[in-house]
């Protein structure tokens, strides 16, 4: 973000400068966030150096609330950096939860829970979540339903946790990536009023995704008419969340690419549902129908009319 | 002459010295455990000596792992024997479900392996960024040491499956496994959960529920061939 980087705050290091000493008197200076060197990770601490961890962590804080949106002053290849993408509490991450599963009409998710609080912990533990909650729901689910036939041997199928992983893994960032770069690509052609960071994209992303976790749980239950009744549902409210916060982005724009816009992030959404479905989920008792006599019979019947 | 004393630092403030004496002394800094550390140099001892303490060391944190008190022994005094010899017997005994290689299989050793380990390092990095104090080999020394009781679930289910399967040894199969997910869940939180911040602490503790679930799934699913 441009701006924030004009609006840095420089303060501590040209204070220091700035102040009144006299060259011979020794001077201590107190190291900044931003000016300590990068902190090796592999390393075991003694007890005091974890609470001069814990005395920056404090000052990071205290400097987020002063100087909200504006945070990010370390330099990239700092862990206080990268601490600051997790600067949530317990009940933000439910807050932010609770928001993406019940739509308030009208109002945006982005707005209204994120509030220049972008984090990366909700979008990354729902994804791994959801990766795990696929892959065993999907396995529990074919040995339900193949529960009687002996001809079936049980495996655990661990391939699948691979490739629901690759594939969550990759719509929750990516898709993002790309759909960032592209309001970024519009933005600059017509000025619109809402402008999304891509952490806030991401987040909203991810967040979104949260309705899955039980829709997979509950697609155990070896029905078609209610996993199609699931799907619809989760899909309704998830979407409706991503719509509701990227409507405003698009709206000032032509009519005919807002509104390819939205179908296409709603396309996406299905694309994603639907295909989890398809390849985790065998279908339902229906195609596989139980060896019962009338089949039988009718293959004799068949046979005999064939013959006669 | 300098008025500084040899024993007490003044600073340099109070020295002046002429600039034709040289200056020489000892800088001797006083630590009592450090001078008993010199005094016994264990690089004379017999091998047999340094690895039964080492052995010493890693059965006591099993121990400790088992019956989980608000002690320090894991987090003080960390190490990585443990984490690994856990980690490669739990993977060796997962070995051995479904030696067909054209179905799905059961997870493969590498799989089990990099599933622990990289999970593990996740874990450790989470806590960390959401602000924990504890440092990252410490924490990964808890998350291997609480692997301990799940092991312990893999070898009775080992021991189960040579019985026949049915849905009775399922049902024993499933209790231990569920006993001991909590038991791994509830060491390594008793152990972990006091370096969050508080109002943290639920964020910091559901990835290692994760982790543990992840991996008596694993347990769980195990099929002889």
């Amino acid at each position: 973000m441009a701006a924030a980087d004009d609006l840095k705050f420089e303060e501590f290091g040209d204070a220091a400068n700035l102040l009144p000493a006299p060259p011979d008197a020794t001077a201590v200076t107190i190291e900044e966030p931003s000016q300590k060197p990068p902190a090796p990770r592999g390393l075991p601490r003694g007890p005091g150096r974890e609470e001069d961890e814990e005395l920056l962590s404090h000052s990071d804080s205290d400097k987020t609330e002063l100087l909200a949106g504006q945070k990010r002053s370390s330099p990239f290849w700092t862990f206080e950096y990268y601490q600051t993408f997790f600067d949530v509490d317990t009940y933000q991450v439910f807050d932010r939860i609770k928001g993406s599963v019940l739509p308030v009409p009208g109002r945006n998710f982005v707005r209204l829970y994120i509030r220049s609080n972008p984090d990366l912990y909700g979008p990354f533990w729902i994804c791994a979540t959801l990766v795990f909650a696929i892959a065993i729901s999907g396995n529990l689910s074919n040995f339900l339903i193949h529960l009687g036939d002996k001809t079936f041997h049980y495996v655990p199928e661990f391939r699948k946790v691979s490739i629901a992983a690759t594939a969550i893994y990759a719509y929750a960032w990516l898709v993002p990536l790309g759909l960032w770069g592209f309001l970024l690509w519009r933005n600059s052609r017509v000025m619109s009023i809402v402008s999304y960071s891509f952490l806030e994209i991401v987040c909203v992303y991810g967040y979104s995704l949260f309705i899955y976790i039980p829709t997979a749980v509950l697609w155990i239950i070896p029905q078609k008419a209610v996993r199609w009744v699931l799907v619809t549902v989760a899909l309704g409210l998830s979407g409706s969340v991503l719509v509701m916060t990227f409507w405003p982005a698009v709206r000032d724009d032509s009519r005919r690419i807002a509104i390819a816009t939205i179908v296409t992030i709603v396309l996406l959404h299905t694309l994603l549902s639907v295909g989890c479905l398809a390849y985790f989920f065998d279908a339902p008792e229906l195609d596989y129908p139980p060896v019962v006599t009338p089949t039988t019979t009718q293959k004799q019947t068949a046979a005999s009319v064939k013959a006669g | 002459m300098a008025e500084a004393d040899d024993r007490t630092f003044l600073g340099l403030s109070d020295v002046s010295i002429s600039e034709d004496i040289p200056v020489e002394g000892e800088i001797t800094v006083p630590m009592a455990s450090h001078s008993q550390d010199e005094d016994y140099s264990t690089l004379d001892e017999p091998v047999k000596e340094t690895i039964i303490r080492d052995l010493k060391a890693v059965g006591k944190k099993f121990v400790h792992v088992m019956y989980p008190k608000k002690s320090n022994a894991l987090l003080r005094d960390w190490d990585l024997w443990g984490p690994l010899v856990l980690c490669v017997s739990l993977a060796l005994m997962l070995q051995g479900g479904s030696a067909d290689s054209k179905e799905d299989g059961g997870p493969q050793f590498a799989e089990v392996f990099v599933i622990i380990w990289f999970g593990a390092v996740v874990i450790t990095l989470n806590s960390k960024l959401l602000g924990g104090t504890i440092s990252f080999f410490q924490s990964l020394c808890v998350l291997g040491y609480c692997v301990l009781p799940l092991t312990v679930a893999m070898l009775v289910c080992r021991l189960v499956l040579l019985a026949g399967m049915g849905p009775i040894n399922f049902l024993i199969r499933l209790i231990v496994v569920i006993a001991m997910f909590a038991w791994s869940t509830l060491a390594s939180t008793a152990f972990l959960a006091d370096s969050q911040p508080p109002n943290r602490k639920a964020l910091a503790v559901y990835p290692i529920f994760l982790f543990y679930f992840v991996i008596s799934w694993m347990i769980l699913t195990f099929t002889p061939h």
